[in-house]
């Protein structure tokens, strides 16, 4: 388990979280190499259907990161995504899966080093959980949805 | 529009026992509209059922499509090509759409993942309440706009009841007396006089109470002689 390095998707709004990844890049500040970062143009974008996804393709975490409160270029945004997230986590445990698997978090494009300790932490709950058990082997009987 | 729900995903799973393979079918009209059986919800709940079946040890792989229109069986027929493969079809259309496909596919076996629940108005995004029964015998003229049958518990010609208590009905604490309103705007319609009128009991016949409806319309309908 202690070599566990679990795959993370990060959906990042290009507003905020994405220049931050960015800043940190710029400022050679470390995270997990295994967070697979997807831009989005506001985290209003996230839906469930994108989150559940990637967890059905394996991944063992989603982070959903977008604006500070209150400062969303298209206004609430991000207050949507987090009231989605907070309602697929919900839906996570009735498909039998932890809901600490998903989680919204918030930072301004000038947070480089603040969006580090935010993916940080959320690949160490990811750690502590394990692996998804929709990782790996355990998924391959099934075949690909039509649409 | 009509207005539906999404059945519990443990539901859902029960009746898919014993499939191995299954057709999620949303439609794109009323159950779109009101987010139960769209695109984004058939996607939502096939992941779902497909993730959850998977955990469960007896995966369950769901394919995914969407018609138009799943009352209709011309919208439904492009389905026919592919269905050998499954073992069911998961409909997420409302009770006329779940029927027409198992109508339409009689060797089948189709499954509902919604709960039909009313023809309805959204109030705000996300809520939705009941407007209308399908009573067979509109009596919106004579009530302001807002119908006693739907909106009334007790579904009353002659309102309010002894019940209605500033606004509220004595039913439930969250519903506006329907009677209520509709004395209201009445009254700022000036027509309150026409509402002392006693209505006479309501001929119910017209309603489900009649038993099974059906509607004829010669004027619209193909000849016997003219149908392939
Ligand atoms: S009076 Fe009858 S037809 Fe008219 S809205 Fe009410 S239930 Fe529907
Ligand atoms: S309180 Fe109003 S809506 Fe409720 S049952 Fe009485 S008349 Fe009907």
């Amino acid at each position: 388990m202690t070599s566990f390095e679990p795959e993370i998707v990060a959906f990042c709004c290009r507003h905020c979280a994405y220049s931050a990844a960015d800043l940190a890049g710029g400022g050679r500040i470390s995270y997990s190499p295994s967070v697979k970062i997807v831009e989005l143009p506001c985290t209003g974008r996230a839906n469930a259907l994108e989150i559940l996804h990637a967890m059905e393709k394996g991944a063992d975490g989603v982070v959903v990161a977008g604006c500070l409160p209150g400062t969303c270029h298209y206004i609430k945004g991000n207050t949507q995504a987090k009231h989605r997230v907070t309602h697929l986590r919900e839906l996570l445990k009735t498909i039998g899966l932890e809901e600490h698997r998903t989680r919204m978090v918030n930072i301004s494009a000038a947070m480089g080093a603040q969006f580090v300790v935010e993916i940080t932490n959320f690949v160490e709950t990811i750690k502590e959980l394990g692996p998804s058990p929709l990782s790996g082997e355990t998924s391959n009987t099934r075949t690909e949805g039509q649409s | 529009m009509i207005v539906a729900e999404q059945k519990p995903l443990n539901e859902i799973k029960s009746m898919l026992k014993g499939c191995k393979k299954v057709l999620a079918v949303g439609c794109g009209t009323c159950v779109t509209v009101c987010f139960a059986g769209g695109r984004q919800e058939v996607g939502v709940l096939s992941a779902s059922l497909r993730m959850s079946t998977d955990l469960d040890g007896d995966v369950v792989n769901v394919d995914e499509a969407i018609v138009q229109r799943q009352c209709e069986a011309e919208y439904n027929a492009p389905l026919e090509a592919g269905l050998d493969e499954y073992d069911a079809i998961l409909s997420l259309g409302c009770g006329v759409g779940v029927q027409s496909l198992a109508q339409q596919f009689p060797e089948k076996r189709v499954l509902p993942a919604l709960n039909t629940k009313f023809m309805g108005y959204p109030a705000e995004h996300g809520v939705w309440e009941e407007r209308c029964q399908g009573c067979g015998n509109c009596v919106l003229h004579l009530t302001g706009g807002i119908c006693p049958v739907s909106r009334c518990a007790k579904s009353l010609f002659n309102g309010p009841c002894g019940g209605s208590q500033a606004g509220i009905c004595e039913v439930d604490a969250t519903t506006e007396c329907a009677w209520h309103l509709i004395c209201e705007n009445q009254l700022k319609l000036g027509l309150f006089d026409e509402m002392m009128e006693v209505q006479p009991a309501k001929d119910w016949s017209s309603a489900r109470d009649g038993g099974h409806r059906r509607i004829i319309r010669e004027d619209v309908r193909i000849p016997d002689e003219e149908k392939a």
